[in-house]
């Protein structure tokens, strides 16, 4: 990743944006980062938050109660039931812890004071992305028993002269592919997102300290430009949390099924 | 295992051990608080709430059954009475109409008894005043043809009986 771009001018401004705007100095060496503080924020912040507005549920919810109550129902109801059926019910509590986190951990994006999410370091992807892994092995092995299981994942019915071709691309598919799509669809989603706002931003003071009033124009509609982003961030951290708890769910379903 | 060390900028694509560390604690202990106080608690929500809005419904069916029991109770109550007015008032109606005869017979008797005495009182009156009449017309009489005659005929009316025969032929000629 040495894309080193030629600086437009010679100004305090960090130009181009690099790999480097994303590893900030750790605190305590890589263990306390800014990156990992965010994810302890998130972790508290949401079990606070679920703590004490399910404190003392009501049969009739406040606000609070109802928006905690509204967010499992969605992912329960809208993703787990949806997607994988009648036995969706039992894995609604670890999708939405999921999606709750990674709705946190990616909207960091777009606060002021972070604009960054740990979703950019594909470590916390990774983390999410192997305990996905492990939960729809875990089941289908569970289901039907490793042999069994491999067998109705990778066997596809197909004429036996496909089947070379096939079973490998199957055989990666739920041993490499999965996993791997899932994490870097998450990571490289919040990656360009912060990328795609630092040239604008950056990009805009280099347009205004470049002395000429035209580019300095420019340069105000490239900062409107990440204001507008910012808003688009927005909508792909949460769309994203959406994916990779759609996804999970839809591997998990994959393995419960009986067949391919 | 790639693992980014050192001063150099680590590559993006290649985990920071750490942070593997890191975020599965984190998510960890995000998952465990959440799925064993968190969401167990809201299944059980979910359900009481069901509960409380089927209870409500069943209640209300039951209160509903109950009302249509008890309209039926006093609909039936109210057929009842009004069988039991109408047996008791064709019992007045028929009580009335015997008391009413029975009253009318009384009369009748009673007038009878009082017209019969009536007439027997009179018939014995009628044969007392013509006893009288008859010893006095015969006194009269006799009295009268005496003067006339200038004699008494009493005791010769009275051998030859001439004062009745009379009376008798007076009698028998109406």
């Amino acid at each position: 990743m040495s894309l080193q771009l030629a600086p437009l001018a010679d100004s305090s401004v960090p130009w181009p944006p690099s790999v480097e705007e994303f590893f900030p100095p750790g605190l305590v060496g890589n263990w306390v980062t800014k990156f990992s503080i965010m994810v302890w924020i998130a972790v508290a912040v949401i079990i606070v938050f679920f703590l004490v507005t399910q404190r003392n549920p009501k049969i009739v919810p406040n606000k609070a109660q109802w928006l905690g109550e509204s967010v499992y129902s969605f992912v329960r109801n809208g993703i787990a039931k949806e997607v994988i059926g009648h036995e969706g019910p039992r894995f609604a509590p670890y999708l939405t812890s999921l999606f709750v986190f990674i709705c946190f951990i990616n909207i960091f994006a777009v606060i002021p004071g972070f604009q960054i999410s740990p979703s950019s370091h594909i470590a916390f992807p990774a983390v999410l992305a192997l305990i996905s892994f492990g939960l729809y092995w875990y089941q289908g092995i569970k289901k039907h028993g490793l042999g069994h299981y491999i067998k109705t994942s990778v066997l596809l019915p197909a004429p036996w002269w496909v089947q070379p071709i096939l079973l490998p691309i199957e055989f990666a598919q739920i041993l490499i592919i999965r996993p791997l799509t899932l994490a870097v669809r998450l990571f490289a989603n919040l990656f360009a997102g912060h990328l795609i706002l630092l040239v604008f931003t950056l990009g805009g003071f280099m347009l205004w300290n470049a002395g000429n009033i035209a580019l300095a124009a420019v340069g105000v509609i490239s900062w409107g430009m990440a204001i507008v982003m910012t808003l688009f961030e927005a909508g792909v951290a949460l769309l994203q949390a959406y994916v990779f708890v759609l996804l999970t769910a839809s591997y998990v379903q994959t393995s419960l099924a009986d067949e391919h | 295992m790639f693992l980014a060390e050192g001063d150099h900028t680590p590559s993006p694509v290649f985990p920071i051990w750490q942070e593997l560390v890191v975020g599965t604690i984190a998510f960890g202990v995000l998952c465990f608080v959440l799925m064993k106080y968190v969401f167990p608690q809201m299944e059980k929500t979910f359900k009481a709430r069901v509960d409380a809005i089927e209870g409500g419904i069943e209640r209300a069916e039951r209160a509903q059954a109950e009302a249509n029991a008890l309209l039926d109770q006093y609909k039936a109550q109210l057929a009842e009475a009004r069988t039991e007015a109408a047996r008791i008032r064709d019992e007045a109606r028929a009580d009335a109409e015997g008391i009413r005869a029975d009253i009318q017979a009384q009369a009748q008797q009673e007038r009878d008894r009082i017209v019969a005495a009536g007439r027997e009182a009179l018939a014995a009156e009628r044969q007392s005043i013509i006893n009288e009449l008859r010893g006095e017309i015969g006194t009269l009489a006799v009295d009268l043809a005496g003067k006339i005659v200038g004699e008494s005929l009493e005791d010769e009316a009275r051998r030859k009986g001439t004062v009745d025969r009379f009376l008798s032929d007076l009698a028998g000629a109406r």
